[in-house]
């Protein structure tokens, strides 16, 4: 049987703000246990919830962002249920009346093709805290620092129908948050994290199968192996006419497996309900306008402003629109050397292989945007070939100064002299009398796979410096003469 | 409406209320009398009535976005029933 | 000096006819000797109140003036109040030393009261008799065999006995007035919004409202006026001017439009309180009042409204308490649902279970809109009642009970019984409007009360009126035998 995945989404992206949702607490990572908890974010008894501005700001900002309606009113509610990490004995969340309504975000596959992913929804609500299960005499601990840390809870459609779409998906939403400024996206510290929705059904039906939600996969490799492991593990039980049940799954990326994470028989029941320590949250639409006005050139703008005004394909345009710090750079190269193409290609070869080697992130780059242009230049007036262009890169990599600073050091500077470039065949060719002698005696077809031999000696015996058109020009006259 | 032994058992359940077996029939009675009590407003016409969850007619007011507390840890554990290097003991959550 | 009122003590001061150290030890030792019989205090903070006098005396000495300053008040003990024990008057709390000060508390404290301790009350303020507390039932000082009203049973009765001249109370369904009224006192429960809830422990975060008990509507002028104003901490806090309650105290009555509502006046009344509320009704009218009736149509459904919304609220309110980073928590937990399970098992009372496990049915899966949906859309209806009844009369006037103090043990088996006798008081509360209690005449001894209800933020209405009835009348001055 042909079956069909369909995923929804729900990720968790904690806001940048200063302080906590509801208290003045900080929001830094890392620090020592419970050192960030107040009164508020330990649910003392007689405490209040006064709601943070810049949340809003920043949940409104995500909303205009992805073109959704932003009701006048939005309200929050408690989610009821126990459990160490949420001190009040239920989260505060938003339920009817969220911040953010139906939007959608466009995606784009590595084959280019772009695909539009609607958004249910994004509301607002605080974080929980964490427990730790190293042995304190068979008791964990819990640290409050993260309770109460505004999170952004975006819900997508049920709209994705592969692994590769939903890790497209994430990324597309991981850059949106970090353009907007809203979201530091670093998810190995837990600032955004996704729950995935799974379900398959045979091809052609209509009606949705049961679906199972994996839990806090948190990078898009492990989203990737885990819905591929789920969409397996269903599709195998359905086929050997077992059922899906609905329910929470943990994916183990060290065995690559998803197991089920609580048992079913406890039913939830939230209770949810309108929380009255907080009123109805009012947004007025002077205050979106600001905000508006305020936002940057996102993701789907840029890339499509990459195509047009630079002639990129759709997919070296979404890699280099990915985030705004790469975007940034690639736009400084490509103003320095005024080439888009040879830009985007050095951006996205030489450059971020050197980065993924040292693990570093583009601010951190070792080759300045004005370095890289000034290279790409010397390629484009032939100073140097594409070649000898990788070892300069290696040289300013290794901080031994400009494009042209090296070129000049290292002598690097390409043989363009047909005087020169004909006399040092010459010598080529007499140090490979046999094989001269073979390729004159060939037919055609073996000729031309000779070719590369006489071409590879020719730019050895000059460093590489000869100019490989003129090498291929001379070399041929040569050699039929 | 009438709530049954299961009914009560559930509802302590999610009130993490633990139940005296002994306890069972009278608290279930007890809750039934209540119930009887409010079931009466079901007879209300509400056909077309917001519901109030305030009773003012305000909106949320918001905070600046900015640091004001400071770290009382010591202070705040001072007052719990168990605690170890900073961390508030439970036991053990197993997931 | 027990006898006198927060304002004349306040003019005693001024006039330096007495130090507020001296009267601070003497209504110490008052309390010793006398609240054996009546459990009014969970805490006497004995050392910290001379302290606090003394302090306000220099602070007097160094020239600072303020009706406050030195006045004796004590606080109901959900007020959290730093390093003293605030318990709600439940086990669950054993222990829990404040770690701050809530802003009721605070504010009195930076007005230079100085607080002798804290006070009974039923436990989480769930109930109308104190009988539910933790650390025992209160008795009411006009009969020892009988209740003081609750939940502000503690503050009713040490406010009744001369052993504080005013107390902090709270009202999230008739927890100030019915107390007030049980014991021959005035106590006023505020505008919702009006007063800060920051700090005070929550019983129903929608209805709760924190505000004084004292012996004269001056008294409660002087306390509000201190307690009242906005404050960024709570965010259902009205950021509204304070009216000058004291300055309007003194406005003439004539042409003031008091509603009586039928449906007060129905099945359940006692006919003596009838008699008693037409009597003040007289009063008024000689002081220039004029009398209309009026309805109140959906009168009779706040009592299962308020018995869905409170326990809903307080079902949710009350899940912090679990034994992790406060308050009780039991012997040996097995595991984390054990710890959950017995903690609060054996930490709450009876009736606070009770009303934990209706708002957790009337929130559950399948039960939310014919119960809590209901109930707020009912509550909407009062509400709408109210406005339209204030577009006809300034005060809306009657019984604040419908019977006087029962004897202790009474109902105690009974909560629909108990839930019955808050009918006159929940509807404020539902619509968050202010209501006053005063004191109205006796029946066989036993204390009667009259409650006014006025528009939101008309506070000054209210104790304008009570007290304006307190200079033609002497009730509230008739303080009970042996005390």
């Amino acid at each position: 049987m042909q079956w069909e995945t369909v995923i929804g989404l729900e990720i968790h992206a904690q806001l940048s703000t200063q302080s906590k949702i509801f208290s003045g607490s900080a929001t830094t990572f890392g620090a020592e246990p419970n050192t960030q908890a107040s009164l508020v974010d330990l649910g003392m008894p007689g405490t209040l919830p006064v709601l943070n501005a810049e949340a809003v700001r920043m949940a409104c900002k995500f909303g205009l962002a992805i073109d959704a309606e932003i009701a006048g009113k939005n309200v929050f509610a408690r989610k009821n249920y126990f459990y160490p990490d949420l001190p009040k004995g239920y989260q505060t969340s938003q339920m009817d009346l969220p911040i953010v309504g139906k939007g959608h975000l466009d995606i784009t596959l590595e084959d280019g093709t772009v695909r539009r992913i609607g958004i249910t929804r994004a509301h607002l609500e605080e974080d929980a805290g964490k427990s730790l299960h190293e042995d304190f005499h068979g008791m964990s601990g819990i640290d409050l620092n993260r309770a109460g840390t505004p999170l952004l809870e975006i819900v997508s459609e049920p709209d994705i129908r592969s692994a590769k779409e939903a890790v497209a998906y994430v990324k597309a939403i991981h850059a949106l948050v970090r353009y907007l400024g809203i979201c530091d996206g670093n998810m190995a510290e837990g600032s955004l994290r996704c729950d995935c929705n799974v379900s398959v059904r045979p091809k052609g039906q209509e009606a949705f199968g049961t679906r199972a939600e994996i839990k806090n996969v948190n990078s898009f490799r492990f989203i990737e192996k885990a819905i591929n492991h789920e969409i397996q593990r269903q599709i195998e039980l359905i086929e050997d006419g077992g059922k899906v049940v609905q329910e929470t799954r943990l994916y183990d990326p060290n065995k690559d497996e998803t197991r089920s994470m609580r048992s079913k028989e406890e039913a939830n029941d939230y209770r949810y309900f309108p929380c009255p320590d907080l009123l109805p949250v009012v947004i007025e639409q002077s205050f979106l306008d600001e905000v508006r006005a305020q936002l940057p050139e996102l993701p789907v703008q840029k890339r499509e402003r990459f195509e047009s005004q630079f002639g990129l394909s759709t997919y070296d345009a979404t890699v280099l629109a990915a985030s705004r710090e790469l975007a940034d750079y690639f736009e400084a190269v490509q103003s320095v050397c005024g080439d888009a193409k040879l830009a985007a290609n050095w951006v996205m070869g030489e450059l971020s292989s050197l980065l993924n080697k040292d693990g570093l992130e583009i601010e951190q780059s070792p080759v300045s945007a004005e370095q890289l242009g000034g290279m790409i230049l010397r390629i484009k007036d032939n100073t140097i070939s594409g070649k000898i262009a990788k070892m300069v890169f290696e040289a300013m990599a290794a901080g031994e100064g400009s494009a042209d600073e090296i070129i000049e050091k290292k002598g690097l500077k390409q043989v363009t002299d047909t005087g020169a470039i004909d006399s040092m065949l010459d010598e080529v060719l007499a140090a490979n009398a046999a094989q001269v002698e073979q390729y004159r005696a060939s037919d055609e077809a073996k000729r031309a796979k000779m070719f590369g031999f006489f071409v590879g000696q020719a730019m050895k015996a000059s460093k590489g410096k000869a100019n490989p058109g003129q090498v291929n020009d001379l070399l041929k006259k040569k050699l039929e003469g | 409406m009438a709530l049954e032994r299961s009914d009560v058992e559930k509802i302590a359940h999610l009130a993490r209320l633990g139940l005296n077996e002994a306890d069972i029939p009278r608290t279930t009675e007890t809750l039934n009398n209540i119930l009887g009590l409010i079931d009466a407003m079901q007879a209300v016409d509400t056909d077309g009535i917001d519901p109030m969850a305030h009773p003012l007619d305000a909106t949320q007011r918001l905070r600046a976005d900015s640091v004001t507390e400071e770290n009382r840890r010591d202070a705040y554990q001072a007052i719990a029933p168990a605690v170890e290097n900073g961390l508030y003991l439970v036991p053990k959550v197993i997931e | 000096m027990h006898q006198l009122t927060l304002a004349e003590i306040a003019r005693g001061l001024a006039a330096k006819e007495f130090s507020a150290e001296e009267l601070t030890r003497g209504l110490l030792a008052r309390i010793h000797q006398l609240d054996p019989q009546l459990n009014s205090f969970i805490t006497v903070t004995d050392e910290p109140a001379i302290e606090q006098a003394k302090a306000a005396d220099a602070r007097r000495a160094a020239g600072e003036q303020g009706a406050l300053l030195g006045a004796p008040i004590a606080h109901k003990d959900l007020f959290c109040t730093e390093g003293v024990l605030t318990s709600c008057a439940s086990k669950i709390l054993s222990g829990f030393k404040a770690p701050y000060d809530a802003t009721v508390v605070a504010r009195l404290k930076a007005a230079g009261a100085v607080s002798l301790g804290k006070l009974n009350m039923d436990e989480f303020a769930m109930g109308s008799s104190n009988e539910s507390s933790h650390y025992g039932a209160v008795k009411n000082p006009w009969a020892l065999d009988r209740v003081p009203g609750g939940s502000s049973g503690g503050s009713a009765a040490a406010v009744a006995a001369r052993l504080v001249p005013a107390a902090t109370g709270t009202d999230t369904g008739g927890s100030i007035r019915q107390p007030a009224a049980f014991t021959n006192l005035t106590g006023i429960k505020p505008t919702y919004g009006r007063v800060s809830r920051w700090g005070m422990i929550a019983y129903a975060s929608s209805l709760d409202q924190g505000g004084p008990l004292a012996r004269t509507a001056e008294d409660c002028a002087l306390m509000l006026g201190a307690i009242a104003g906005f404050d960024p901490k709570d965010s259902t806090s009205v950021d509204q001017p304070v009216d000058d309650y004291l300055a309007s105290l003194n406005q003439p009555l004539a042409g003031l439009r008091i509603g009586l509502p039928k449906e007060y006046f129905g099945a359940g009344l006692d006919s003596r309180i009838a008699d008693a509320v037409m009597a003040v009704v007289e009063e008024l009218k000689k002081l220039g009042a004029t009398v209309k009736e009026i309805s109140l149509p959906n009168m009779q459904h706040a009592i299962p409204a308020y018995y869905v919304i409170a326990p809903a609220e307080a079902s949710s309110n009350l899940s912090r308490f679990d034994g992790v980073r406060f308050g009780y928590r039991c012997e040996n937990p097995q595991n984390l649902e054990d710890l959950y399970k017995r903690s609060r098992a054996e930490g709450f009372g009876a009736e606070v279970k009770r009303r934990i496990m209706v708002g957790t049915y009337a929130l559950s899966a399948g039960y939310y809109d014919a119960y809590y949906l209901k109930a707020q859309k009912i509550r909407r209806l009062i509400k709408n009642d109210f406005v339209s009844a204030f577009g006809e009369v300034d005060v809306i006037l009657g019984p604040t009970t419908p019977n006087p103090a029962w004897k202790l043990g009474e109902k105690s088996n009974d909560p629909v019984a108990q839930y019955l006798e808050d009918i006159y008081t929940i509807t404020a509360n539902l619509a968050g409007l202010p209501g006053l209690s005063m004191p109205a005449g006796f029946i066989d001894g036993l204390p009667v009360g009259v409650q006014l209800l006025a528009p939101y933020f008309q506070e000054s209405r209210l104790l304008n009126v009570a007290h304006q009835y307190q200079q033609a009348t002497d009730w509230h001055k008739r303080a009970p035998a042996g005390f």
